[in-house]
C-alpha cells in the first residue's frame, strides 16, 4: 500500500516497471499462503507426534533385529518372515532404510497422511477458521491447492523422517559398506545411498493417491475427526480387498496395489514396469480425486 | 481467475463511484437444501459512509444474508452487489477491501494471537508481506491486545477472542466492515470501547455494517437501520426516520391524574392511560403548549409535561408485532 514509508531498499520491486508490480506481487504472495500453511502444519503438536511415531518405527525394528541376532545367527532364516530386506540388515545397516520403509508403507505412513489430509479442509470448517480464510480472501482454488501441496510436502517429510531415522539407527547398530542388490550384483555404498533416496522418493510418491483421496473426503464433511476416520477406514478396506483373490480384476486399480514396487529399485538393472504403473496410478488418483475435491469445494456453501 | 492484472484499475474505478451503495441486493433469496427458506426476497441498500444496523431476532436470516454478501454461500436466486461488484463472482476483487467478523471469532488455538493474525493476513493475496508485521502489531494495538499478543489463542477469554477477531478485520484499511454481533461476550467496558472504535472507523469514512440483537447498541452508533424477521426485510432507512415512525408519547406527571386524563381527552389526546401519578397518551396534532395551558386552566397541578421519544425498541415491536427474543 504505502510504499513510501518503507525505508528498506526495494531492489526487486523497483527494478520492474509499475504496470508489472501487480503481477509480480501476486505471484510472490501466492507462496506466502503456502509458506504459512506449511509453518502452521509443522508447528502443530499433532503433526510432530505423527512424525515422532514414524521416527520410532525404524528404532524399534533396528533394536529388535539387533537383539534377535545378538548371538550371531541371522535374522529371519531363509528370508521367510518379516518385511522385505530384514534378513540383510545385520550385514549392512543401509538395509534398515528399505526395511523401515517397507514396514511403514502399508499402514503407518498412509495413516499419517490420512490424518493430515482428512483434516485439511474439514478441520478448518470445524473450527470456523475456514470462513475467515475464505473472506480474507484466500480463494477457494488457491486454498485447496495450498492444502494439497502441503499434504504432498508432508508425504515427503514423513517418508524422509522414516528414512533418516532408519539410516541413523542402521549406522549406529550395524556395519555399513558395499551392498548386494536383489539381482545379486554388488554396488558401492554411495550408490546404495542414492538408491535409498530414490526409494524414499518412490515411497513418498506412492502416497500421493491417498493424499488426494483424503483431501476429497475432507471437503465432504465439516468434521475433521470424521474425515480422518473415513480416510483411514478407506485405507484399511482397500488393503484388505487387495488380499482377496476373487477381486483380482479390480486390484490393479487399488491405490495400494503397486506400493511395494519400490523394491524394484534395488534390482540391477532397475525393473521399471511396476514402478511406472504405480506412479501412473497415483497420478490418476490425484487427478480424479483432486478434481472431485475441487468441484465439491468450489461450489460448497460454507455454513460452518 | 484470469483477471489478475485487470483487478487493480477496476478497484480504483469502484472507489471513484462514491454515490453507489456499498451493499445492494435485489430479491436475494436463500433456500437451504432441507427446503427451509432462510432469506426471502431481500432488497437491501446500504449507503456509502453509513453505520448500518442490521437488526432482527435470532434465526431471522441475518447471518445467512451476511454469508451471501461475503460469498460464502450461493444465493438460490436474486443478486448481491458489494462495493459495486457482483458477489460471489467478484470475491477476489471485493473482499480485500472488506473486513469481517462473522458469527463470532474463529481462531487457531495452538497459535499465538499474533500468529493467528499473520495467518489470516497471508491468506489475503492483496496484503503486502513487507508491512505484515507492522500492520498486525497496529491491529493488535487498536483492539487493546498488545500485551496478550504472544499468548496461545486457546488461553484467551471470550472477550479477548472477540477482540482478536476484530483485529483480523482491521488488518488493512477497509472500505466496508461487516461486524456480526461484535460486542458478544464483552464486558461493559469492552462494549464501550468497541462502540468508540466503530464511531472512529465510521468517521474515517469506512462503511460499517453492524448486525446485532441489542437495540440500544444499534441506536447508539448507527445512522441507518434495517429490520429483518423470518427471512424478510421489514423496513430499512435512517434510524431517526424509523424511530419517528413509531410516535412518541405525551407524559404528564401530576397529583391529580383523574382530572388530568379528562382534560387531555378533551384536548384530543388519544389512548390515555393512567398509572399512579403518570398520565400518558398519544400527542394530538395541535400545539402542546395549548394542551398544557388547558391543564393548568382546569386547575390540574402539573409536575412534569414531556413527550417521550419512541425508542428503536418501540419501533421494532410496532413493526414485528412480537416480542424481541422470539426466534423466527
Amino acid at each position: 500500500m504505502s510504499r513510501a514509508d518503507l525505508s528498506a531498499p526495494q531492489g526487486r520491486g523497483e527494478l520492474r516497471d509499475r504496470p508489472q508490480t501487480a503481477r509480480t506481487r501476486r505471484t510472490t504472495f501466492r507462496a506466502t499462503l503456502l509458506r504459512n500453511e506449511l509453518l502452521t502444519t509443522f508447528r502443530r503438536w499433532r503433526t510432530l507426534a505423527l512424525l515422532a511415531v514414524l521416527a520410532a518405527v525404524p528404532v524399534l525394528v533396528g533394536i529388535a533385529v539387533k537383539i534377535e541376532t545378538g548371538d550371531g545367527s541371522s535374522a529371519g532364516p531363509g528370508g521367510g518372515g518379516g518385511p522385505a530386506f530384514i534378513s540383510q540388515i545385520t550385514n549392512n545397516g543401509l538395509f534398515l532404510v528399505f526395511t523401515a520403509l517397507a514396514a511403514t508403507l502399508p499402514f503407518f505412513l498412509p495413516m499419517a497422511i490420512g490424518v493430515v489430509a482428512g483434516d485439511a479442509i474439514a478441520g478448518e470448517a470445524n473450527s470456523g477458521t475456514l470462513r475467515y480464510l475464505l473472506v480474507a480472501p484466500a480463494g477457494r482454488s488457491r486454498l485447496l491447492l495450498t492444502k494439497y501441496a502441503t499434504v504432498v510436502v508432508f508425504c515427503l517429510a514423513a517418508t524422509l523422517v522414516v528414512a533418516v531415522s532408519a539410516l541413523t539407527v542402521g549406522a549406529l547398530l550395524f556395519p555399513l559398506g558395499d551392498l548386494t542388490t536383489i539381482s545379486g550384483t554388488q554396488i558401492s555404498f554411495a550408490e546404495g545411498l542414492g538408491r535409498a533416496l530414490l526409494i524414499a522418493l518412490a515411497v513418498a510418491a506412492s502416497l500421493i493417491g491417498v493424499a488426494a483421496l483424503g483431501l476429497f473426503v475432507s471437503t465432504m464433511t465439516g468434521s475433521g475427526i470424521a474425515a480422518m476416520a473415513t480416510t483411514v477406514g478407506l485405507l484399511i478396506t482397500v488393503q484388505i480387498l487387495d488380499q482377496i483373490p476373487q477381486l483380482h480384476a479390480l486390484q490393479p486399480y487399488f491405490f495400494s496395489h503397486y506400493w511395494l514396487s519400490f523394491a524394484d529399485l534395488m534390482r540391477e538393472p532397475v525393473y521399471w514396469d511396476d514402478l511406472t504403473k504405480n506412479l501412473g496410478l497415483q497420478a490418476l488418483y490425484a487427478a480424479v480425486f483432486g478434481s472431485a475435491a475441487w468441484a465439491r469445494f468450489a461450489a460448497k456453501d460454507v455454513t460452518a | 481467475m484470469g483477471e489478475v492484472s485487470a483487478a487493480e484499475p477496476e478497484r480504483r474505478e469502484a472507489r471513484a463511484e462514491t454515490g453507489e451503495p456499498v451493499i445492494a441486493t435485489r430479491g436475494l433469496t436463500k433456500r437451504y437444501r432441507g427446503g427451509q427458506l432462510a432469506v426471502d426476497g431481500l432488497d437491501l441498500t446500504v449507503p456509502a459512509g453509513s453505520v448500518f444496523g442490521f437488526l432482527g431476532p435470532n434465526g431471522s436470516g441475518k447471518t445467512t444474508t451476511i454469508r451471501m454478501l461475503m460469498g460464502l454461500i450461493e444465493p438460490t436466486s436474486g443478486t448481491a452487489r458489494v462495493l459495486g461488484r457482483p458477489m460471489p463472482r467478484a470475491t477476489r476483487a471485493v473482499l480485500p477491501h472488506v473486513g469481517a467478523l462473522i458469527e463470532g471469532p474463529a481462531l487457531y488455538g495452538f497459535l499465538s494471537g499474533r500468529d493467528n493474525l499473520i495467518r489470516y493476513d497471508s491468506a489475503d493475496p492483496a496484503a503486502d508481506p513487507r508491512t505484515r508485521r507492522t500492520r498486525v502489531a497496529s491491529a493488535l494495538d487498536r483492539v487493546g491486545l498488545t500485551a496478550a499478543a504472544g499468548k496461545k489463542a486457546k488461553a484467551y477469554s471470550l472477550g479477548m477472542k472477540q477482540r482478536l477477531g476484530l483485529a483480523a478485520a482491521l488488518l488493512q484499511p477497509r472500505r466496508l466492515l461487516v461486524l456480526d454481533e461484535p460486542t458478544n461476550g464483552l464486558d461493559p467496558q469492552g462494549m464501550r470501547e468497541i462502540r468508540a472504535l466503530v464511531r472512529e472507523l465510521a468517521s474515517d469514512g469506512t462503511t460499517v455494517f453492524l448486525s446485532s440483537h441489542l437495540l440500544d447498541e444499534i441506536e447508539q452508533v448507527c445512522t441507518h437501520v434495517a429490520v429483518m424477521a423470518q427471512g424478510r426485510l421489514i423496513t430499512q432507512g435512517p434510524v431517526a426516520e424509523l424511530s419517528a415512525g413509531a410516535r412518541g408519547r405525551l407524559v404528564v406527571t401530576t397529583p391529580d391524574p383523574a382530572e388530568a386524563a379528562r382534560v387531555l381527552k378533551e384536548q384530543g389526546v388519544g389512548d390515555v392511560v393512567v398509572t399512579d401519578d403518570r398520565v400518558t397518551g398519544e400527542p394530538p396534532d395541535r400545539d402542546l403548549a395549548e394542551v398544557n395551558a388547558a391543564l393548568v386552566t382546569a386547575g390540574v397541578r402539573v409536575r412534569g409535561f414531556t413527550v417521550e421519544r419512541a425508542s428503536l425498541e418501540d419501533a421494532f415491536v410496532a413493526l414485528t408485532g412480537e416480542g424481541f427474543d422470539v426466534a423466527g
